[in-house]
């Protein structure tokens, strides 16, 4: 196939995909060679005289019987795989998947979250996907699946990885300004790697807990610590420096200082920052959650 | 066919002509004549195509370097304003209002259509909705940048020109329904004197169930436009989950129309190769009735099959199983059409010319759109290529590939009888080839793309998509080149192309027993028909 067969869903996908491909050219060839061959064997140069052929019920009915069959076939693979595709296992782990507007947040059921989805190989995984806010798609091309993420609502899929390795994740419903950028990565580990990481106790003691505020709240969608533009601007260097903005379509310059970043987050249409869009949410934030990401932006010198 | 054949040979004034209440651009903007309002939709129409070719053009040309020449923010609202020009504004309309606004009461034997000023209000409320459009992307809070599905609750929450568009695509919901209406009943109210429903050709079955359509569906988008409209304006809560609304609601409400929207596009372009075939092949029609059937068993079935739209939407499993299975079944009498065009080559006598040509590639394209539809209607393939560049490659094959090269096998078809001028044959084969070759380059890579996994309305994307990218821009390219000779010879046949005789092809449906152009009335005496519309001896 044309990319990884990751999955026990891959594996049934492509089968079907492979039965229903070889009778659709054999269709496609049928059509077109018996349209060069009439063209060629009955062209106007060899003067023939036409025969006014009205019709035949004969033809007619075998040529709806047959097709009728032959995509009552297709129909059938299709279904066939699509149920052992959505049946899930008894035992599985299960994993929420929260979408948002432009980044992936994974839960596992020992609490921890991470923007990366690893999951053990061999094992039956069910994710349980939601959205924060507009309508997202999770999709794994390497799993051949994909299933949409509602807001307010609960979707599902599940599947058992089968090979080691590191895949594409895409958002494939559009989601607004950044629905391109918003990727992320399937980590297929072995059961034991995986069992480890599982296990290991959370990294949150080596990291700010600004830090994972920003991670959690998907700022890290839009924002980098890393000084690269994405599609808003970078946290570093932000804190103390001029700022150029647009306040009610009027340019000013000021600092950013603490007031400016919690305004930011608590009202992000107030002052825009030159040069762009102005498409930031209002996200949920306690005071005390503000207070830590001030101080995070702080260090990011 | 009895014709009083000495009136077409005095050749009265064509309707290019004839003196009306106005003179100069009011004679035509103003004029109630289904041939005037006939042309006006069909410049207006193929203006608009070229405007979305240039804009999917552009768009080509982001993706061999993403970022370089356009900007995520422009990316998004070109593929917006591409996709509702190229369906609202270009192939939604298209035959029906352009062709068939000119050739239906002609080849029932009609002076005009039912409802003449209706129909000028219908081009009216095109230009307005046309007009509307473009406006909403220079005004408000910038171009819309939903895609022309306008999914909730992303379209009620953007800051983007939403409701003004949707103002526009409203308009041209109504601009349909009217041509609708007029079709139905002119059909009904309108046949010469012995043109039964079974003598009528087939491009006028065709119309008719489209025109069906148009009245039934093309409601329902207008109601839940409307819904966003007021959703953005005062939070009432259809759609908005937080409102307490629900997406996947107008997701259904919003593919009801679409999915039969399908059928408003392609019928008429198949109602026009079936007029090309016998044409071409100096024989009889093969399968009259089935044909004409199928025309209207597709538009019926076409209702039921909106839910495959939905497949990874969260909609249930059971419901996910039936739409997939009616889906299947709607592609068994498109199946029937195409095997009866190909047995009405059977025996002819094949002349190879231009809009016989171009119905070729109409089956070959659209061949491969339906198979490749079977694909992503297969529950299972759909979880893989849903929302992926093989929908894409999918529906530029079905509305460009399938209504737009009918549209072009039309264009030819009719072209001497519309202007009365000849075109350069020889130039529209090479447009042909050209193009031909640019649709494949550009759109079979997509394909491959969906297989790989690129997903649809992305701005930038992963290295291994570079090279696909590249070669479907090239496409896209040639393509244009194509297009831009098949229109330039055209135009320049208008002013430098032979004069047409009444009727170059050999046809016998009766837009060919009156002179090119046609007289302003038609027919000087509406002729009487005593057998069906294809009668070869
Ligand atoms: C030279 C001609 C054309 C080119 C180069 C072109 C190219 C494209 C491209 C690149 C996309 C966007 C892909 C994406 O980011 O998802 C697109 C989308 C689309 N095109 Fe075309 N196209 C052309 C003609 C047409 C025609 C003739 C039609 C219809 C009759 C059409 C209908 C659409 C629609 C409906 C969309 C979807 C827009 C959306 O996602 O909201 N295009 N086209
Ligand atoms: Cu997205
Ligand atoms: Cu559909």
């Amino acid at each position: 196939m044309f990319i990884p067969e990751a999955s026990n869903s891959a594996l049934k996908v492509d089968s079907t995909f492979t039965s229903i491909l070889i009778i659709e050219v054999i269709l496609l060839a049928i059509v077109t060679s018996a349209m060069v061959f009439f063209v060629v064997r009955y062209n106007i140069r060899r003067k023939q005289k036409p025969e006014n052929i009205e019709g035949s019920m004969f033809l007619e009915i075998v040529w709806t019987v047959i097709p009728t069959l032959l995509v009552l076939v297709m129909f059938y693979l299709g279904w066939k795989s699509f149920d052992i595709i959505r049946r899930v296992p008894k035992e599985v782990m299960t994993i929420g998947v929260t979408a948002r507007q432009w980044s992936w947040l994974f839960s596992y059921e020992n609490g921890k979250q991470s923007n990366v989805l690893r999951v053990p190989m061999g094992q039956p995984v069910k994710m349980l996907l939601t959205s924060a806010d507009v309508l997202h798609s999770f999709y794994i091309p390497a799993f051949r699946i994909k299933e949409d993420c509602v807001p307010r609502m609960q979707t599902y899929m599940w599947f058992t990885a089968e090979e080691e390795g590191t895949y594409d994740i895409f958002c494939t419903e559009y989601c607004g300004l950044g629905h391109s950028g918003m990727l992320s990565k399937v980590i297929v580990m072995p059961e034991k790697e995986f069992a480890a990481w599982y296990g290991r106790a959370e990294e949150k003691v080596e990291k700010p807990a600004g830090q994972k505020i920003l991670e959690e709240k998907g700022c890290l969608g839009c924002h980098t610590t890393d000084g690269t533009r994405k599609i808003g601007p970078t946290f570093k260097g932000l804190y103390g420096s001029k700022v150029t903005v647009l306040t009610n379509g009027k340019e000013r310059v000021i600092t950013a200082d603490e007031k400016y970043i919690k305004r930011s987050v608590t009202d992000p249409g107030a002052d825009i920052v030159k040069g762009y869009p102005n498409i930031m949410p209002k996200l949920p934030v306690t005071n005390e959650e503000l207070e830590q990401i001030v101080e995070y932006l702080e260090t990011l010198k | 066919m009895v014709m009083d054949n000495e009136a077409a040979m005095k050749a009265p004034v064509s309707f290019y002509g004839e003196e009306g209440r106005f003179k100069g651009i009011f004679s035509w903007i103003f004029s109630t004549n289904h041939k005037r309002i006939g042309i006006m939709y069909l410049v207006a129409i193929l203006t608009f195509f070229s405007i979305g070719v240039i804009l999917g053009i552009l768009m080509r040309i982001n993706l061999i370097s993403p970022g370089k020449f356009i900007s995520e923010r422009t990316y998004n609202s070109l593929f917006t304003i591409h996709g509702v020009i190229q369906i609202f504004l270009f192939i939604i309309p298209g035959i029906p209002a352009s062709l068939g606004n000119f050739f239906l009461p002609i080849l029932i034997g009609s002076r005009d259509v039912a409802f003449p000023r209706i129909n000028l209000m219908s081009w009216w409320f095109y230009m307005i909705g046309g007009a509307i459009v473009i406006l909403s992307i220079f005004t408000g809070g910038g171009a819309p940048d939903t895609g022309w599905t306008f999914y909730a609750p992303y379209s009620i929450r953007t800051t983007a020109n939403v409701s003004l568009a949707l103002v526009g695509v409203i308009f041209l919901g109504f601009s349909s329904i009217f041509t609708g209406l007029n079709f139905i009943t002119t059909i009904h109210r309108l046949r010469a004197p012995g043109m039964t429903f079974f003598r009528m050709p087939l491009f006028c079955w065709s119309l008719y169930a489209t025109a069906w359509t148009q009245v039934l569906a093309t409601p329902v988008l207008a109601i839940t436009l409307l819904l966003i409209i007021l959703e953005r304006a005062f939070a009432i809560g259809f759609f908005e989950p937080t409102l307490g609304g629900d997406p996947i609601l107008y997701e259904h409400m919003f593919w009801i129309y679409s999915h039969p929207a399908v059928y408003i596009m392609i019928l008429p372009a198949m109602g026009i190769v079936t007029e090309i075939f016998p044409v071409f092949a100096k024989r009889t029609i093969f399968g009259y009735k089935a044909i004409a059937f199928s025309s209207l068993s597709i538009a019926f079935f076409g209702y039921l099959v909106w839910g495959h739209h939905m497949f990874t939407s969260g909609m249930s499993d059971t419901a996910r199983v039936i739409f997939s299975l009616i889906t299947f079944m709607v592609a068994v009498p498109t199946g029937v059409k195409v095997f009866n065009w190909i047995a009405t080559l059977y025996k002819g006598s094949i002349q190879l010319d231009s809009p016989l040509i171009y119905s070729l590639t109409f089956i070959f394209l659209f061949s491969i759109a339906g198979l490749s539809g079977l694909i992503i209607g297969t529950l299972s393939l759909n979880l893989y290529l849903h929302g992926t560049y093989f929908i894409v490659g999918h529906f530029h094959y079905t509305m460009f590939g399938g209504a737009g090269f009918g549209f072009f096998a039309g264009l030819h078809y009719w072209y001497p009888k519309m202007t009365g001028r000849m075109y350069n044959e020889k130039t529209a084969k090479i447009a042909w080839l050209t193009i031909f070759i640019g649709f494949n380059i550009l759109y079979f890579t997509m394909f491959i793309l969906g297989l790989e996994g690129m997903p649809r309305r992305y701005f930038q994307y992963q290295p291994q998509f570079r090279t696909n990218h590249i070669i479907s821009t090239v496409g896209s390219w040639i393509l244009a080149a194509g297009l831009i000779l098949m229109f330039g010879n055209f135009i320049r046949s208008l002013f430098r192309g032979e004069k047409a005789p009444m009727n170059p092809w050999g046809g016998k449906t009766l837009e060919w027993t009156i002179p090119s152009p046609p007289p302003a009335e038609n027919f000087e005496k509406i002729p009487v028909i005593e057998h069906g519309p294809y009668k070869y001896e």
